[in-house]
């Protein structure tokens, strides 16, 4: 069942307990544990490889974890990606992912569709109810979009737009859903610093959006806009959760430098592998967090 | 269900995107959608039936057979361009219906049971029985993706016309069924032109099928089938059931071909596995994406060009003479020669298919703001 469409929340809240993913021999995620909170505003950070994506991946149900338990509101929780909307979850993925066949208008809609309440036969015989659901879902995609700043381009083909407009267009197609918990992969993805400004005033409000508030849960390799709009940062590194806390705590925690800088920076010269990489594990020693390393994409399903 | 790790991996979109017309402009319509189509399609069907008015005999069989192509060129522009999948057994579907309809109609007359209210029955049996075996298709067809599901589909187009050889006591083998059908009714006169009427039963069977898939495009379920095909991941999470979507437009395509396979039949009062041979399925995707991809007014392109290049053999015959021999080589030949050289042309020149051509055009002839390309 969908939830109260208007009724104010705090935004869900998620937890995830000792989650394990294996793909065969290699582990992807190792005694993953994190919370969001409702209403707040967590990021998860780590080097190309470190499990960010696969964490989501879980979340949504792309990916079943090998062990280890979600709970969503308190009750466990079975994540299927297209039940995602029904439980108030929403996801933007990396990259832009809008259907390129759709204009942007459709688009955004489409982000709504567990709304629609017409069936099958109201929609082959065209009766009112399949229209009103159509009008609907067409005033709140306008809605939205002019809550982004972009309902000027709703019948423009996404493709023929500038890449930080498309990005917005995506936001919208997931916030029309009216998620209490939003997932964000990587919004600041190819944005100029001016647009991500833009996105970190965007993101610190959607806890307190009006009828609308949502927890939010992001993963981002831009490590001002995590510092600066999350509560609470998780570092992920070789799928092993390496520190976690305020921003201010991560910032200062010397293991988070070493798995972005490598242990070399902290040791010296010494040669040989980080402590306690696992034997497979992608090399994270290049130092630059968004450099898009040639590592075995670990993980797996979704990768923009 | 649960999802395989990698069952995303090779969810990428479809090449045949490629080919697609631009998005519809969104712009929403005010008043009633099923209101919209129906004026649209009683006045085409007014137009139709005038036409069939000042019509000779054969010229009404042609338009007959384009309205039964057109039911099934509805349903398939929708499957292949709409929902991205492939079909090359969509012909073997149509002799399905048409089977269908030549076993009801002849059970029914076994029983003496006659009259006008028999062909719409065995039509709407064809689409029940097409629509079932849609869906056996569209559930092996959900899990597979290119090559391996024009495989799959390539299977039952030879299936379907081997279960007839194999089972001849049912379905008479190569010879075919000939069936009843009922002549036209007694108050349009003792000597109303059978092939009208004929005309007639397959335009009605048209429109309803471009009026029903008219209205589906337009709703959630046509930008459903538009999100599956462009991006499965991000259709997914938005809210829709992939696969349950793609089943959906198997059937809803298999329905059509059987819709348009059983008027077929009805037009010859006879069937046989011959009628519907590889060619046709093939010829049936030609025609789509010729007529453009996705576009029921494509469809009706689609529709009219299988009826004309069909008829081609017997025409160039008439006009030049040809000798005997010859023509006997053209006509297996000739059709998909032209339709080949049809398809190379149309995808140098306008790659969305006549329709997109024709929209260009009325779109820079009208100075109307152009729509946005792809």
């Amino acid at each position: 069942m969908s939830p109260p469409e208007d009724a104010p929340t705090d935004g869900t809240a998620l937890s995830l307990d000792h989650v394990g993913v294996r793909f065969g021999g290699l582990v992807a995620l190792d005694d993953v544990s994190l919370r969001v909170p409702p209403g707040r505003i967590v990021g998860v950070i780590g080097p190309n490889g470190a499990g960010k994506t696969t964490l989501f991946n879980v979340v949504c149900g792309f990916v079943p974890p090998t062990s280890g338990t979600l709970t969503l509101d308190g009750r466990p929780f079975r994540p299927r990606p297209h039940r995602l909307t029904r439980l108030g979850i929403a996801r933007t993925l990396q990259g832009v992912g809008l259907f390129p066949g759709l204009s942007v208008l459709e688009n955004v809609m489409a982000g709504a569709t567990h709304t629609a309440r017409a069936g099958f036969a109201a929609a082959l015989f065209g009766l009112p109810r399949s229209d009103r659901d159509e009008r609907r879902l067409r005033e709140r995609a306008r809605e939205v979009l002019a809550e982004l700043g972009v309902d000027r381009h709703a019948h423009a083909s996404p493709a023929t737009l500038p890449y930080a407009v498309r990005k917005r267009v995506a936001l919208a197609r997931a916030l029309i859903a009216r998620p209490r918990l939003l997932l964000l992969d990587e919004p600041a993805g190819g944005l100029s610093a001016e647009d991500i400004d833009e996105l970190a005033r965007l993101i610190t409000t959607l806890p307190t959006r009006t009828g609308a508030a949502c927890s939010v849960m992001l993963v981002e390799h831009h490590m001002d806009l995590v510092m600066s709009v999350c509560d609470h940062i998780v570092v992920l590194d070789f799928g092993k959760v390496i520190a976690a806390g305020t921003p201010a705590q991560v910032r200062d925690d010397p293991r988070v430098t070493e798995a972005y800088l490598g242990a070399e920076v902290i040791a010296g010269e010494t040669a040989g592998p980080a402590p306690g990489a696992p034997d497979a594990g992608p090399g994270a020693d290049d130092g630059a967090p968004d450099a898009s390393g040639g590592a075995p994409d670990a993980d797996g399903a979704v990768r923009r | 269900m649960t999802q395989s790790p990698y069952a995303t991996v090779d969810a990428r979109p479809s090449p045949l995107r490629r080919l697609l017309p631009p998005p519809p402009g969104a712009a929403g319509p005010r008043g009633s959608t099923l209101l919209r189509h129906l004026v649209l399609a009683v006045l085409a069907g007014a137009a139709v039936v005038l036409l069939t008015n000042q019509l000779e005999p054969y010229r009404n069989l042609q338009v007959a057979r384009v309205c039964a192509f057109l039911c099934v060129t509805a349903g398939f522009t929708i499957l292949v361009g709409l929902n991205g999948q492939l079909s090359l057994g969509h012909g073997a579907l149509m002799a399905t219906g048409a089977y269908t309809v030549a076993l009801v109609q002849r059970g029914l007359d076994g029983r003496d049971l006659r009259g006008q209210w028999s062909v719409p029955l065995s039509l709407l049996l064809a689409v029940a029985v097409t629509a079932l075996l849609g869906l056996v298709i569209g559930l092996a067809a959900a899990r597979l993706r290119g090559p391996y599901l024009a495989g799959v589909t390539l299977a039952v187009a030879t299936l379907v016309p081997a279960v007839t050889t194999i089972f001849t006591g049912v379905f008479n083998g190569e010879q075919g069924l000939p069936f009843p059908v009922a002549t036209p009714p007694a108050f349009l006169g003792a000597y109303f032109q059978p092939e009208r009427w004929l005309a007639w039963i397959a335009l009605l069977a048209a429109l309803l099928t471009m009026l029903l898939m008219a209205n589906l495009v337009r709703s959630r379920y046509g930008r459903s089938l538009r999100a599956v095909r462009d991006d499965e991941v991000a259709a997914r999470l938005a809210g829709i059931h992939v696969a349950r979507t793609q089943v959906l437009a198997f059937v809803v395509s298999a329905g059509c071909a059987g819709l348009g396979g059983g008027v077929y039949a009805v037009l010859t009062a006879t069937v046989a596995s011959g009628k519907f041979p590889l060619e046709l399925s093939l010829f049936l995707l030609m025609a789509i994406v010729i007529g453009g991809l996705g576009s029921l007014a494509g469809a009706v392109w689609g529709a009219l060009l299988l009826v004309a290049l069909q008829d081609l053999p017997a025409l160039l015959t008439e006009a030049f003479t040809l000798p005997g021999g010859l023509a006997q080589r053209l006509e297996g030949n000739l059709a998909l020669a032209v339709f080949g050289l049809i398809l190379i042309v149309v995808m140098l020149v306008a790659p969305g298919g006549l329709q997109d051509a024709v929209r260009k055009a009325t779109a820079r002839l009208g100075r109307r703001r152009p729509r946005p390309s792809r």
